[in-house]
């Protein structure tokens, strides 16, 4: 057996991915809720960067954590809402949106950055969370300490997530939502606000990738770089995808995200023979091939990437 | 049409520059002389308009790599990864073939570069004509497995050895590709870029493949009346947009950085869309706006260093002028041709097999 799959390293192994899970979970949820609502939302990257500076701001002018919390929300949120009034608004093609959403973010953060933590446009370790174990909970072995001994963030995603199901498949708004995805004209003719439905979609969508990215700065590392995330924003896009559009499986999906992640991490320090690249390549093949072998059954909201026009019809 | 086309995209991007002024008087410098230093960088100086050439090369091609299957009503987002194929196919034929007469070796060189590109690209081209699978999807996927193969080659069986990180021998020196402004670092390539423009551009108008791409583009049913293979317009497309992008990556090698390093583009992929979505996927204006780009991407560092106001202030302005050009355009959205395009690249995912019921009429046959 080799020796990156022994027995006490998996522990270790296991409590690292949901940490590497997180942010990707966040903004994959954000993913789910803006494509029912039938929008793109390829500014994934470029909200949970703008989510990361709110978060690293907040904490650094009150040294309190839920404070850029709240402003890394308010950063992807703002984000969304770029998206939402020129997709919904003016009907610029939604991909290109997404695109150019992550290209100012790339440069304003950076540029904010400078102003705000000074030239080089880091900061000094920042005041965030560290872990709280649940009583009780987190004494079970093996699954304890991987999932109940974790920071405040993470146990806001366990309430997150039920919260987004309820929301999409229990609640009158997820029927309007998931109508306004796949149909617009009928749900419109239903009675539905179509765009209003969208774009608290899209402004739900920015604000929980803004939390992930906020978590990236909070939870893990504690500094804010320039483009620290990553490409994370488009590994939740995927997740999305190999998620079915379901908020569920989305999380599962970001959860082998996580653990590729979290494997690759580990080969690159000890296993040097084994090429790390394989592990974090296999999430995006695994999406493709989902893709090729679930289409049929699975699809996409049918309307997603779309822009309605409600006096005309294309 | 073109004429509208190009004068609204001017007046988008003035605005942007002048909303990205804003940015500078934050950063606490004048404005004017910060453009003049970027773009009389850029533009007017020997040595600045050589980087910019050197940064037009990729651009240029990426921009059409995604213009052309944009003709055809399908979006290329994956010319990152084509990128990166290209280069590792490149690199490849330069290392292992044994030297010969160099005219011949840069051309297999380049012809490895397109075909790495056109191959990756097809993937995405063959699951969207026979499955109807979402090309953007696909390739924006496809872009980060290229990364990675490109980052497990140059850090694995092609390293050099005792390299202090990820890069692969030299590449024979016979392979270099000549300068065109000496002592400057402007190769050969960009000559590709604008060559290829005033081919395609020439193509596109007046052959029968490129009536036949741009007709599935306006109307994939008329085409199929028409007798046009639109499963094969598509698939050939794609594969056209990858040998571009291919060809920027190859050109990378043999131009710039004579080896295959580890995360060697920037992004010029996706400057590539930015590019090909302001010139409306018009090859000649594709040139005209990746000089642009590649303007304000080299005289970034010089502002830097002449005005003191951040360089990454210049990735914000990138972003700005696309969020103008696109609002722009958008307004009276369905007379532009790009409202057309993507109102026709629906009419060609209603045509394509795949989903539900079409999907069962396939197993029953």
């Amino acid at each position: 057996m080799p020796e990156w799959l022994d027995i006490a390293s998996s522990t270790d192994l296991l409590q690292t991915s949901p940490r590497l899970t997180v942010p990707i979970a966040f903004s994959a949820l954000g993913g789910v809720i803006a494509e029912r609502g039938g929008i793109y939302n390829v500014g994934l990257e470029g909200m949970m960067l703008s989510g990361a500076f709110g978060g690293a701001l907040g904490s650094f002018l009150t040294g309190n954590p839920m404070a850029g919390v709240l402003l890394g929300i308010a950063f992807g949120a703002s984000g969304g809402a770029v998206l939402a009034f020129l997709s919904i608004r003016l009907n610029v093609n939604q991909i290109v949106c997404g695109i150019a959403i992550n290209l100012v973010a790339g440069g304003l953060t950076a540029f904010l950055a400078r102003l705000a933590f000074g030239m080089d446009g880091t900061t000094k370790a920042l005041p965030g969370f560290s872990p709280i174990a649940i009583p009780g909970l987190s004494s079970i072995p093996l699954i304890g300490p991987v999932f109940f001994d974790q920071d405040p963030l993470v146990y806001a995603l366990y309430l997150i997530v039920p919260l987004v199901y309820w929301l999409l498949y229990r609640s009158a708004w997820g029927l309007e939502i998931r109508a306004t995805g796949e149909n617009p004209a009928a749900a419109d003719s239903a009675g539905v606000p179509v765009y209003w439905v969208r774009f608290c979609c899209v402004l739900a969508s920015g604000g929980l990738a803004g939390l992930g990215g906020a978590y990236i700065v909070l939870s893990q590392v504690f500094v804010f770089t320039e483009h620290m995330s990553a490409g994370k924003g488009f590994i939740a896009l995927a997740a999305v995808i190999l998620g079915r559009w379901d908020p569920l499986w989305a999380v599962v999906a970001s959860l082998f995200f996580g653990f590729c992640d979290a494997l690759q991490l580990r080969l690159q320090f000890a296993n040097p023979t084994v090429p790390y690249q394989i592990f974090i390549a296999l999430p995006y093949v695994a999406s493709i091939l989902a893709l090729v072998g679930l289409y049929g059954r699975v699809k996409p909201p049918a309307a997603v990437g779309l822009p309605y026009r409600r006096e005309t019809k294309i | 049409m073109g004429v509208v086309f190009a004068t609204r995209t001017l007046w988008a991007v003035v605005l942007a520059l002048l909303v990205g002024s804003v940015l500078f008087l934050i950063a606490g410098a004048n404005p004017l002389l910060a453009y003049r230093a970027l773009f009389g960088e850029a533009f007017l100086d020997y040595f600045g308009f050589g980087a910019t050439l050197v940064k037009f090369s990729p651009i240029v091609l990426a921009g059409l790599a995604v213009a052309i299957p944009l003709r055809a009503g399908l979006f290329n987002v994956g010319a990152e990864g084509q990128i990166y194929l290209g280069a590792l196919f490149c690199t490849m034929a330069a290392l292992y073939l044994p030297e010969f007469y160099w005219p011949l070796h840069m051309a297999v060189c380049i012809a490895a570069a397109m075909l790495g590109g056109a191959l990756w690209a097809a993937i995405a081209g063959l699951l969207k004509a026979y499955r109807g699978i979402n090309e953007v999807i696909v390739t924006l996927l496809l872009n980060y497995v290229g990364m990675n193969i490109v980052s497990y080659a140059a850090s694995g069986p092609m390293m050099e050895e005792g390299a202090p990180y990820p890069y692969s021998p030299e590449i024979p020196f016979s392979l270099f590709m000549p300068s065109i402004m000496p002592p400057t670092d402007a190769h050969a390539g960009a000559l590709f870029g604008i060559g290829l423009a005033l081919i395609l551009a020439f193509c596109l108008k007046y052959t029968t493949f490129g009536f036949a791409l741009v007709t599935v583009g306006h109307n994939p049913q008329a085409a199929r009346y028409a007798g046009i293979n639109v499963r094969r317009q598509i698939v050939v497309s794609m594969m056209l947009g990858g040998a571009l992008a291919g060809l920027a990556g190859g050109l990378e090698v043999v131009g710039v950085k004579y080896r295959l390093f580890q995360s060697f583009s920037p992004g010029y992929g996706f400057d590539g869309i930015v590019v090909a979505f302001m010139a409306a996927a018009n090859p000649i204006l594709v040139v005209v706006a990746a000089l642009f780009f590649a303007g304000l991407r080299s005289g970034a560092q010089f502002m830097q260093r002449a005005v003191g106001v951040d360089s990454t202030v210049v990735d914000a302005i990138q972003g700005l002028i696309v969020m103008f050009v696109a609002a722009s355009l958008s307004i009276r959205f369905s007379d532009s041709r790009w409202g057309r395009m993507l109102a026709q690249r629906r009419s060609m995912e209603d045509l394509l097999p795949a989903r539900g019921k079409q999907n069962g009429e396939k197993q029953n046959a």
